[in-house]
Parts: structure tokens; sequence; C-alpha cells
């Protein structure tokens, strides 16, 4: 086998970000494949990994996470560069900038569940500002909007207290971090 | 280790569920906060449409905006007789039209902002108006 000419340096980090990232891919994938009465209700499964990430990890790499998460699920789903990779994200970056407000606040009070509930509100608010100015600017959209706030509270306090659940059982963080780089 | 002993053990001392053991005091607050925006959200966006006052229209020109909270009734002088407007709490019709047709008048009582009846031989129109109107049609 011939050796590539071209070397990409990679960190442990770049490595750890792939790992999560795929892993929030997947879960976007499971997503899209759950069938919903509504279109653009949606669980959100993937917000679980991105919320993992920032407790464990930080913000810096839940936002790459998260993004890498927005093109390659867009890639896989064959909607990148269409409107619904737009929607996803317009969600997504809203949701980041709210959670980079609401991490800061004090642990001992708020939880997983408060984070996970403010990037529910902010992903589907984002979407629906995004679609009332560009993809249906009409005041009708907002008809909608009540039902997907509804499905935002829903599905935002379920996720919230999966990764509750999952930070409770992985902590301290993994110290048998995967050496095969 | 520890947190799995502390969730055992919140299993058999305190027979609470443990999910609830997972949310904060503040993811309580949040939580009922949230759920009762969502429930405002209801009312506030579904019932915008309703309507509040009978626009009525000679020419394009407004010639009365009526209150629709009491009953009463508008003869308007249109372009080949009188169209008599009638007004009841939360809806108005046109009750009589000189029109050969009669479009407007068998349109009915209107009630929610945006809906329209247009009696086009006597140049007269009336037209429900709300908060925010209501649409005739949304094409995707």
């Amino acid at each position: 086998m011939t050796r590539s000419p071209i070397e990409l340096s990679t960190t442990p980090d770049d490595h750890r970000i792939a790992r999560l990232a795929a892993a929030a891919i997947a879960l976007s994938l499971v997503d899209a494949a759950i069938p919903l009465p509504l279109p653009g209700v949606k669980p959100g499964l993937a917000n679980i990994v991105t919320l993992l990430v920032l407790y464990r990890y930080g913000f810096a790499t839940a936002a790459w996470v998260s993004g890498l998460r927005v093109v390659a699920g867009g890639l896989l789903l064959g909607h990148f560069l269409a409107p619904g990779f737009f929607l996803s994200l317009t969600g997504a970056a809203a949701s980041l900038a709210t959670l980079a407000l609401a991490q800061r606040l004090p642990r001992r009070w708020f939880g997983p569940v408060t984070l996970s509930l403010i990037a529910a509100f902010a992903h589907i608010g984002g979407q629906l500002l995004l679609a009332r100015a560009w993809l249906i600017p009409h005041d009708g959209v907002f008809l909608l909007a009540p039902l997907f706030f509804a499905a935002a509270l829903f599905f935002g306090i379920i996720n919230g207290l999966i990764v509750a659940r999952l930070l409770g059982e992985s902590q301290p963080p993994d110290p048998a971090e995967p050496q095969h780089a | 280790m520890t947190s799995r002993r502390a969730q055992a053990s919140s299993f058999t001392t305190g027979r609470r569920n443990p999910w609830l053991s997972l949310l904060r005091p503040g993811d309580w607050v949040v939580a009922g906060v949230s759920a009762l925006a969502v429930a405002a959200s209801f009312p506030l966006l579904w019932q915008g449409g309703a309507g509040e006052r009978a626009v009525v229209r000679r020419d394009g020109e407004v010639v009365a905006e009526l209150d629709l909270s009491r009953k009463r009734t508008l003869e308007v002088a249109g372009a080949i007789g009188t169209t008599v407007i009638a007004v009841e709490p939360g809806r108005a019709r046109v009750a009589a039209d000189p029109g050969p047709r009669q479009y407007c008048v068998r349109q009915g009582w209107l009630k929610r902002a945006g809906e329209i009846a247009i009696c086009a031989p006597n140049h007269v129109s009336l037209q429900i108006a709300g908060r925010k109107n209501g649409f005739d049609s949304i094409t995707y």
C-alpha cells in the first residue's frame, strides 16, 4: 500500500469530536426515520449528544459536534443545501447560542433538563423565524407554532432526562479514553 | 461509581421514581414556566382571527366601521340602490342588496377577520377586521 502524500495531522481532540459527531449523526438518522404525524415535529435525539458533550467537554466541542452533525447529517439525508438543511442549521445555531448563555446558570439549581428545554425552544423558535422570513413569508406559519412548542416541551424534558441519566452513569469522565488513535 | 451507588439507594430507600430525582429545583421551575407558556400560546396564536369590526366600503372608500359588540343595521346608498348591513354581536352580514344575483346576501354571516362580502353591482363591500387579519388561502 502506497503512502498518501497528503498527511493530515490530527489531535486526540479531533478524534474525540469525530467520534461524538458520528454518534450525533447516527441519532439524526434515527430521528429522521421515526414517523410522526406533523412535518417538523422531531424528537431531536441528536441534541442528547450535544448536551452530553457540552457537559463533559465544554462549549467549543459541543459546537463542533453540532455543526458537523448538521452538515454530515444533511449529506446523508440528501437535503444538503436544500431548505431543510438551512432549517436544521438555523435550529442548531439558535440552540447553541442559547446554550452558550444557559450553561452559565448555577449547576446546583439548573440541570440538563433546563438546558434541554431551552435548547429545544430555541431550536424551534429559530426555525420558525427562518421559515417565516424565507420559506413561507406569511404569518400563517405561526398557526402551527403552538403544536411545535408543545412538542419542544415534551421532547425537551425527555431528552434532558436522558442526558441527566447518562451523565449520572458515566461520571467521573471516563478515564478509559480509547487510545487507538 | 459513587453515583451508581447513589442511584441504587434511591431505588431501594426512597421508592422515588429514579427519573424524578434527576430533576433539580430550577428544572421544575423552567418546565412549569415552559408548560404555561406553551398552554398560553394556543389561544394567543389560534384566536387572533376573531373579528372585532365590520368595515363597510363604497367604491373602495370606507363608509363606516361598525363595532361588532352590539346589534345595529346600516343602510348604504350605492350605485344602483341601497345595501342594508346588519351587525350582531360577533358577526355581520349583508341583509339586503339591490344586485341581481344576490351573491353578497347569500354569503350569510361573516365572523372571522378577513372575511368579505362584495356586492359588486352596488359597489359596496362588507369586510370583517380583527386585531390581525386572517387570510383567504395559503398555497405551498
